[in-house]
């Protein structure tokens, strides 16, 4: 295996976003080496779920983005086939649609007031009945009321696909090391980035790219270019495996979409109900910020269970055999941060992505390579830019 | 006390486990797996492989070795994942 | 009242039950089981009464517990963080029952005492109905007299091997052989000044020898099941010598009729509750101090889940941590020097057991292509080192999730060693199970009353040690 003494690139944080960082770079033609102090596809990118959504967002940037990405997952899949054979582009990738369901009455007309937005935005909505719903989904809660149905709505294993793009960066000549972690950037006279200080020496680089999820404004601290990421917890329950009809689509409540924006601290629980592959069913998120800490809460897991029999009732006799979560990295405008760091040239940030990651995950990848290429981006940059005022805590003088 | 296995009688004792009631009836597997189909019975004995499930009174995922018999109860196999009636 | 919480009724949490309930504390002492004991003492399920229930020889290790709340058929599933302690979740009922009764119990000091399980290898056709652990044909043979099969090799490594073949030929089966994969040790094993001559008093274990000895019952040292046979349940399996490293000696390969195997290759301690409450492991098990208090505040741990000794080990940990914690809580405690004293002499017979039956990695060879290594999701070797060549993994994390390992209703307690050995990464992130024992989701919907300590300001002190 090759060791790279000195890249064009170095990405720190070999989760989903460093790892497409990584691999839109390496597209093209950069040799990259991605650092992560622990475990490739370790962090935060092995401790959520999949999804891969149009569905959760109002019109606006991060739909655009989604747009782009969700459109991006199965081309770049396609593309990396050819390139690394079949075996390592199999992961999970299910364009099964998304369900959302409005269990009350009042839910009705916000529901519908967001799809007709985002039908204008592009995205397919598609406005379903109760009946309608029901036939799609048969073990469907009796008492809903309307729902609609996104055909565009996806999901992938955000750790296969990880490992997939890492895989691509190596074979076009990059390096992916484990258990290194980056201390500080190596910065010229002029301030400009030239390479990364490790704990046993440094790499030279041109550029240098925090992909570090929600340890990202903290590294962002320690090399003296402060932006506002922070961690938001999630919780996921995991059913034992079950019949593969039980829950065909991804399944959430109207309320979901409130609980993401919401700006709140306390905890926030909103449903999102899908199968996986081996059969067990993922029950997901709640929404707390709490900083890093890593505590069981049993008021969590009460109520996503709640809000998951809520949906499907059927589910209240299966047996749930895990709890695991991580900490979404998010920004105080829930849009991520993708971009050159004016204070710094040479050093860019691709964070904050919170419980949309592995969606955004292409699109921010071949944004970063199209900026960094001088190439046409095809999404709008500005409003993720670092310098935006809501997540540039200080500017350096 | 009487339980069912498969719909057919069993004289038990108070205090027997499923799978003991089994086994001391020369019933050596009772479940099937979800992928390749395959025989299952008794592994571990005490409760932490989740080999020896059953299904009992309609709820599936029953460690047979942990289950204390009761009177009337409904046992059967189990065949791959099931859902709960 | 001061409340302390024991979590597990095996020898070491009866112990710790009984000797905090003597100083006074309020003691809940919490067990799957219907009855108190654990794997050592298990009781036969199938006679009425419990035998540690009524006063027995005072100050025996089978004591009654007058003193203590004993929460039969009770699992805990949770551990949850409070102020100043935690709170210990419980249902209790017909084990994976939907109607389980919720309770939660605060308590300031809690004894993790909940044991260990055998470790089984991989080997071609151990996913047959027949092949067992050792300690099922034990629970079964012991707790409802009942024998795994008729015809029962039994192999694996350690002296655990032995009160499992006589207790099975109790059962009335025949144990056609016991395979011990190491090198023998029996000589300095029964000698007077044999590292496990210490084991106990009585030299049970000489005892199982010579049952084993009078019933001619083959003990083969160096030798393993390395694979068993038939369509549906085992028929038959083959037995073969092995080298120092334990790979099968060619040619040295025996077949034998049999109905049953029962395995075991050492133990894993449960250490999900622990890791739960942040305590320290190292190598799978909990670090403790001369208290028996671990690295988590308030959390004791004693027996099987800080290394494996044998049940006089762990209910001398059990007095020690039943102290600490009656201490912890506000209880007048002399330092209990009996107790640890046994616990240090135990220690060298624990450290002499590792050191005489290591687990050697030759067993990698026993496995072909298409052998099961997560019996749960039906994993392959061959699969589980494609994810691997292929595909970044650094930790049990990725390795579940890159390879579906450890992914099942076990939750990686079969799999994860044996797979994170095979893989090459550390194992230890298999063992974090925040749901300790699986619930249905309705049961975890459920509102639980909560019993706090009713006096809950009193503080103690540790027992002698620096936290
Ligand atoms: C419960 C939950 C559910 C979720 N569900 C979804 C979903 O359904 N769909 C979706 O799109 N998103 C979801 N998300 C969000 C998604 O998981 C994240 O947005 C995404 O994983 C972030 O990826 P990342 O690469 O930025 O961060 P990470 O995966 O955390 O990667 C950052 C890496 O940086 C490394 N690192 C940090 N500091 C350093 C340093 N100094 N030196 C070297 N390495 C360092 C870390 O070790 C880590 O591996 C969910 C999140 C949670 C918590
Ligand atoms: C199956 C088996 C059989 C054995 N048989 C023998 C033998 O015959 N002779 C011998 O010398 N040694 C035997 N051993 C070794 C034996 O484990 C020790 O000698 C001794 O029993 C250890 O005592 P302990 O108190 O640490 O744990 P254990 O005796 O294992 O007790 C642990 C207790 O904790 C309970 N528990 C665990 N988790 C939870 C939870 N989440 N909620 C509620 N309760 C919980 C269990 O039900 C169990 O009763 C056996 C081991 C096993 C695994
Ligand atoms: S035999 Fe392992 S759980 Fe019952």
């Amino acid at each position: 295996m090759v060791r790279i003494d000195a890249a064009d690139v170095v990405v720190i944080g070999a989760g989903i976003i460093g790892a497409a960082c990584a691999e839109a770079l390496s597209a093209a033609g950069l040799r990259v080496l991605v650092l992560d102090r622990g475990a490739p596809a370790g962090g935060t990118t092995a401790g959520g779920e999949g999804n891969v959504l149009v569905s959760d967002k109002a019109p606006g940037p991060e739909l655009d983005l989604a747009v782009a990405s969700r459109r991006r997952w199965p081309e770049l899949l396609e593309s990396l086939r050819g390139e690394l054979g079949d075996e390592l582009v199999q992961v999970e990738w299910e364009p099964k649609g998304g369900l959302v369901v409005a269990t009350d009455e009042d839910a009705v007309g916000p529901l519908r007031i967001l799809a007709e937005a985002q039908r204008e935005a592009g995205v397919e909505a598609v406005d379903t009945t109760a009946e309608a719903a029901r036939a799609m989904e048969p073990h469907l809660a009796e008492d809903v009321h309307a729902a609609v149905h996104y055909p565009e709505d996806a999901q992938l294993q955000p750790v296969l696909a990880t490992t997939a793009l890492l895989a691509a960066v190596r074979a076009r000549g990059g390096e992916v090391r484990g258990g290194t972690e980056v201390h500080g950037l190596v910065l010229d006279a002029a301030g400009t980035v030239g390479g990364v200080r490790l704990g046993d020496g440094t790499v030279s680089c041109g550029a240098v790219v925090n992909a570090c999820g929600p340890w990202a404004g903290h590294f962002s601290v320690t090399v003296g270019a402060p932006i506002e990421v922070l961690p938001r917890r999630g919780a996921v329950l995991v059913t034992a495996p079950l019949p593969p009809v039980v829950v065909r689509r991804k399944v959430y409540a109207a309320d979901y979409a409130a609980a993401v924006a919401t700006p709140h601290v306390d905890l926030q629980v909103s449903a999102v109900v899908e199968s996986t592959a081996t059969g067990a069913v993922l029950i997901g998120s709640s929404r707390q910020r709490v900083g890093f800490d890593e505590s069981l809460e049993v008021e969590v897991l009460r109520r996503l269970a709640r809000s998951a029999i809520r949906l499907f009732p059927v589910l209240a006799g299966v047996p749930v055999m895990r709890t695991y979560g991580g900490f979404r990295p998010y920004t105080p405008d829930h849009l991520p941060v993708i971009g050159e760091d004016p204070r710094f040239p040479g050093l860019w940030h691709a964070s904050g992505h919170e419980g949309a990651g592995i969606g955004l995950a292409p699109a921010t990848g071949r944004l970063v390579a199209d900026l960094m290429c001088g190439r046409q981006p095809e999404v709008d940059p500005f409003r993720f830019r670092v310098d935006r005022p809501e997540v540039i805590a200080e500017v350096r003088t | 006390m009487r339980v069912r296995f498969e719909g057919e009688e069993i004289e038990v004792e108070a205090g027997q486990t499923v799978a003991g009631v089994l086994l001391s009836k020369g019933i050596r597997s009772w479940r099937t797996t979800r992928g390749a189909d395959r025989p299952r019975g008794l592994f571990c004995g005490i409760g932490v492989c989740f080999d020896c499930l059953v299904r009992v009174n309609g709820v599936p995922d029953v460690r047979a070795c942990q289950r204390v018999v009761a009177d009337g109860d409904d046992i059967r196999t189990q065949t791959g994942v099931e859902l709960p009636s | 009242m001061r409340r302390v919480v024991v979590i597990g009724a095996g020898p070491a949490g009866m112990a710790a039950a009984r000797e905090a309930a003597a100083h006074g504390v309020e003691v809940v002492l919490i067990d799957a089981a219907a009855k108190l004991g654990g794997q050592y003492h298990r009781q036969d399920a199938l006679e009425p009464g419990d035998r540690f229930g009524s006063p027995v020889a005072p100050g025996s290790a089978e004591a009654a517990l007058p003193e203590v709340e004993h929460v039969a058929d009770a699992t805990v599933w949770a551990i949850e963080p409070i102020d100043g302690g935690h709170r210990v979740h419980l249902r209790i009922g017909p084990a994976d029952g939907p109607s389980r009764q919720g309770r939660a119990v605060e308590a300031r000091a809690i004894v993790l005492a909940t044991g260990a399980y055998d470790r089984a290898l991989p080997f071609p056709g151990w996913d047959l109905p027949g092949v067992v652990t050792v300690g099922a044909a034990q629970a079964l043979a012991k707790g409802q007299g009942v024998a795994v099969g008729d015809r029962v090799v039994v192999g694996g490594t350690g002296p655990f091997l032995l009160p499992a073949a006589v207790s099975l030929i109790r059962a009335g089966a025949r144990v056609v052989e016991v395979a011990e994969a190491n090198a023998a040790v029996t000589g300095w094993l029964t000698s007077p000044r044999g590292a496990l001559a210490g084991w106990s008093k009585s030299g049970e274990l000489a005892r199982y020898a010579a049952a084993l000895v009078r019933r001619r019952v083959p003990y083969r040292s160096r030798t393993a099941v390395v694979e068993a046979h038939g369509s549906e349940v085992v028929e038959s399996v083959t037995l073969a010598r092995l080298d120092a490293r334990w790979t099968p000696i060619p040619g040295s390969e025996r077949r034998v009729q049999a109905d049953a195997v029962a395995v075991g290759f050492g133990f894993t301690p449960q250490s999900e509750l622990a890791l739960a409450t942040r305590c320290r492991v190292s190598d799978g098990f909990v670090v403790v101090d001369a208290a028996q208090g671990t690295t988590a505040p308030g959390v004791f741990a004693a027996g099987e889940l800080t290394g494996i000794g044998g049940a006089d080990l762990a209910a001398a940990e059990g007095a020690v941590a039943g102290a600490a914690a009656a201490k912890y809580v506000g209880a007048a405690v002399e330092p209990p020097l009996r107790a640890m004293a046994r616990v240090r002499s135990g220690r060298r017979f624990a450290a002499a057991l590792a050191a005489a039956y290591p687990v050697r990695a030759g067993w990698h060879d026993w496995l072909r292509d298409d052998t099961i290594v997560c019996r749960c999701e039906e994993i392959t070797k061959a699969a589980l080192f494609r994810a691997v060549d292929d595909r970044d993994v650094g930790a049990a994390r990725s390795l579940k999730l890159v390879s579906g390992v450890g992914l099942g209703l076990c939750q990686g307690r079969v799999c994860g060693q044996n797979a994170a050995e095979l893989a090459g990464v550390d194992g230890t992130g298999f063992a974090k199970r925040p749901i300790a024992s699986p619930v249905r989701l309705a049961e975890l919907a459920e509102e639980e009353p909560i019993e706090s300590p009713i006096d809950a300001e009193e503080s103690g002190s540790p027992l002698g040690v620096e936290y």
